[in-house]
């Protein structure tokens, strides 16, 4: 009836028995405050079945968020742990359950944080910069996000009951096969990186769509806003690359449940094949993550230099050209695997051609700030701290893509540093300077300032007080992954130095999650109007929080920065006359897809098929149910968007 | 497609673009974010055709392609596959002209042949795994099974879809909304049916000759 889950499933560690505790209690405690609150009908029609794209976006950031707080007390555990776990202190936490906590940090940072945040910002603002008042298909965003958190749910679910997979954030085959890793983690992560892949290629889909499809009348290719230019070029690197990650994931699947060879170690399989399968999605995956950050400074700096941004259509090339190498460099995650010097040299050079049109980039923003006038507002600050810590992971990178070298610092700490560098440094202090940039577009206030620069500074120092002593620990030896390692090595002070490091991240993110609520409490101070930056795209145009439609009017636009153009009465935004507006209506079918799909994965890791196959039966049935309905469009009459927008002038 | 802004600006007279907002262009939004879902399914294929290709000669012991396969069964099941996208095209046609009954006829008929093109492959299935060459005994038979399974489970899917349209167009006759699915659903069979061909000259006719 249950299938393989038992008792046992949900008994553990002392320590993670603890935090499940915490976690059920903070749950229900939140479920509780809503009910006493009578929120859940408001939570219901405005929000879970909610197809607009700003709500989306902001859930996607909500999740993101959640899981954010998740995957940092892995890594804050795992940096406690290593500070400690020298000589004959084993540290807090068993060797078992420290591969646990390794793989649950990786995969929740990249699959649920970083695609999240992406996701989240893209939903914002790419229909805003196009002049869009919706995406192409407003029903599959809805299924793409609520698969994402469904997902997210099962990483969450697979803390209570039962292991996470000990294989790694990528489940290196023949260690994630069956023969040596019986138990259900594998199956759980197999479940949860599939289900939140397969939103992720049909969000990307709805982008490109988007993006091809709905810009106003007048914004050719080279009139894009970058932030729109990097979204594109992620999303077609997440239509190419997805599918690859759905079908390896499908042959694991195949291995583990139906004792297929495609991987094992006998039977004649391939487990390197499975290593580069996983990276030619891996590589262009972190491409991905890292084209929208891009795109955000290439928003943030202009605006904040009051200059227009240096060198667009290079800054346009350069990403193009970084989105297509992105495909052919995936063997430098495995140079030691024994490939021939000739391919491991055509990929170290292919790797390092990247540094080319990376280099463009930070070059182009630079001369962005010369000769322009340069705000100090947080985004920039996340600006500078960006380039720092991007062009040492940027040089540590290329160091890395050099056989030889990497040689000596194969799946060392070096690489860890250089990652984090990339990812941290480049990703995450991209979403900061962006969540800044554009919180008072969505909300209409400012987050305080003070606040964030007090985080700011707490993460750039524990940033570099966490990962440049990696470096040093890489060229000493240490490996990635150790819980345990002997005191004559002379580890410890470093990884002690990492660890405060680490404390000091902590600090700074929850002076964030202060600050967002000390800004929500203070919103009346904090009012920021429309357009607080003196902005230069479409989405300062309109007021803020924008209205349901977004635009009343669908602009028309002749260049770049079109609205520093109005502003200098060159251009005419809004020459067009009121029209009625047609909007998608809410649709609860997304959530319940979403739904039964965490509860597939979920009776798929536990072998409770009847369950697997009622939920699948199920899905399919939403989805012809929805296919079945007529295409289902409110109107907003002419006549009321005009007095919807009188409203918001006044 | 030439030039993104003045098909989705203009009110074209596409089915469906009757209403006032130029956003509402349904149709070429919808076909062309249909085939990009199938470019990302090709590339799923495309990753199972590398993996075949890597574990082919990987027999461990087993059958190899030359001993296993047959190619009268895969020469009858491509003609079947291949007749039944010219049946759905015709259907479509059909369609186009306004004329259900001929469109559920050659629907019907497409059905028939798409369902008769999986039983045929079942059998063969079948048979492997009776002679005890199921995907269990190499990694050659693990993606062999996988990679033509997987055009099968396509297949079987297109008759499913099948079924519910022409329930639909039972029904409700053939709306804007239900042409619009016919035209996906047309380029779905068709885009197996390429699948195939690569898969019959990749794993069959290079596998046995």
């Amino acid at each position: 009836m249950l299938g393989r889950l038992t008792f046992e499933a949900f008994l553990h560690e002392p320590s993670q028995n603890f935090a499940v505790l915490m976690m059920t209690l903070s749950g229900l405690a939140i479920l509780g405050w809503i009910t006493y609150l009578r929120k859940w009908k408001y939570l219901w029609d405005e929000w879970f079945t909610s197809v607009d794209p700003k709500r989306i976006g902001i859930m996607y950031i909500v999740v993101a968020l959640l899981m954010f707080m998740k995957g940092f007390a892995d890594a804050l555990m795992m940096r406690l742990q290593q500070a400690f776990a020298s000589g004959d202190v084993s540290g807090i936490l068993s060797a078992g359950h420290f591969q646990e906590v390794f793989s649950a940090h990786g995969t929740t940072m990249i699959f649920f944080v970083g695609m999240g945040v992406v996701f989240g910002l893209m939903n914002l603002i790419v229909p805003l910069q196009i002049g869009a008042r919706d995406v192409a298909f407003p029903f599959l965003n809805t299924v793409g996000f609520w698969l994402f958190a469904g997902a997210a749910n099962l990483t969450v679910i697979s803390l209570a009951i039962g292991h996470f997979s000990t294989a790694g954030w990528l489940a290196y085959a023949p260690l994630s096969g069956l023969e040596y890793n019986p138990g259900e983690g594998v199956d759980y992560w197999i479940w949860m990186v599939q289900i939140a892949g397969v939103g992720s290629t049909l969000s990307g889909i709805n982008f490109l769509v988007t993006i091809l499809k709905m810009r106003c009348p007048g914004m050719t290719f080279m009139k894009m806003p970058i932030f729109v230019w990097s979204a594109l070029c992620s999303m077609v690197l997440v239509v190419f690359a997805f599918p690859i990650l759905t079908a390896t994931l499908v042959m694991l699947t195949m291995d583990r449940y139906l004792g297929m060879h495609f991987f094992t170690a006998g039977g004649g399989g391939n487990p390197m094949l499975y290593i580069n399968l996983i990276w030619a999605w891996g590589h262009p995956e972190v491409y991905i993550l890292i084209l929208p950050a891009f795109g955000i400074f290439s928003e943030v700096v202009p605006t904040f230099s009051e200059k227009r941004l240096f060198g667009y259509t290079s800054m346009v090339w350069a990403l193009i050209l970084i989105a297509f190498l992105s495909f052919i460099v995936w063997l430098h995650h495995f140079f030691t695997m024994g490939a021939s010097p000739l391919v491991n040299a055509f990929f170290a050079v292919m790797t390092m051609l990247i540094a080319i049109p990376t280099g463009v980039k930070i070059f182009n923003w630079l001369f962005t700030k010369f000769r322009g006038r340069v705000h100090f507002t947080s985004p920039m600050l996340w600006f500078f701290a960006f380039v720092l810590n991007f062009s040492v992971g940027g040089m540590t990178g290329i160091l890395l893509s050099s056989p030889p070298v990497d040689f000596q610092v194969h799946n060392s700490l070096f690489l860890i540093a250089h990652f984090h560098g990339m990812v941290i440094g480049g990703l995450l202090f991209g979403f900061f300077a962006g969540f800044t940039y554009w919180f008072p577009k969505f909300t209409g206030f400012f987050l305080d300032e003070q606040l964030n620069r007090y985080a700011f500074w707490c993460w750039l120092t524990g940033f570099l007080l966490a990962f440049m002593p990696l470096y040093m620990l890489g060229f000493m030896g240490a490996t990635r992954r150790l819980d345990h390692y002997e005191a004559a090595t002379g580890w410890q002070p470093l990884f002690v130095i990492v660890a405060i490091g680490a404390v000091l991240i902590l600090i700074g993110a929850l002076i964030q999650f202060f600050g967002l609520f000390w800004s929500i409490r203070n919103r009346k101070k904090l009012w920021a109007g429309s357009d607080p930056w003196n902005g230069r795209t479409l989405e300062w145009a309109i007021p803020s929080p924008p209205p349901i439609y977004n635009f009343a009017i669908v602009p028309t636009v002749d260049q770049l920065d079109p609205l520093w153009a109005m502003k200098r009465g060159q251009l005419n935004l809004f020459n067009q006359p009121y029209e009625d507006i047609h909007l998608p209506k809410n649709t609860p079918i997304g959530l319940m897809i979403g739904f039964l799909s965490m509860t597939f994965g979920f009776a798929m890791t536990w072998h409770i098929y009847w369950l697997a196959l009622l939920s699948f039966l199920a899905i399919i049935a939403c989805i012809v149910i929805r296919c079945s309905g007529k295409d289902e469009h409110a109107i907003i009459p002419a006549a009321e968007v005009k007095k919807m927008e009188a409203a918001y002038k006044s | 497609m030439s030039d993104s802004l003045t098909i989705h600006h203009t009110r074209e007279p596409f089915p469906d673009t009757s209403v006032p907002d130029p956003h509402q262009d349904i149709f070429s939004k919808t076909t062309l974010g249909f085939w990009m879902y199938l470019m990302t399914d090709c590339l799923v294929f495309a990753t199972l055709f590398v993996t075949y290709a890597v574990l082919r000669h990987n027999t461990f012991g087993g059958p190899d392609s030359r001993t296993l396969l047959e190619l009268p069964t895969a020469f009858i099941e491509t003609l079947i596959l291949l007749t039944s996208s010219l049946t759905s095209g015709l259907g479509l046609l059909a369609a186009k002209r306004s004329h259900r009954t001929a469109l559920l006829g050659w629907f019907a008929l497409t059905f028939v042949l798409g369902a008769s093109f999986v039983a045929i492959e079942m059998h063969e299935f079948t048979q492997f795994v009776h002679a005890g060459h199921s995907w269990t005994r190499s990694a050659f038979l693990s993606s062999f099974f996988t990679l033509v399974g997987t055009h099968g489970a396509h297949v079987t899917s297109g008759l499913i879809w099948m079924c519910i349209m022409m329930g639909q167009v039972f029904f409700h006759g053939i709306t804007v909304a239900n042409f619009r699915r016919l035209v996906l659903f047309n380029m779905f069979w068709h885009f197996l049916d390429v699948v195939w061909i690569f898969i019959f000259t990749y794993v069959y006719l290079i596998g046995v000759l």
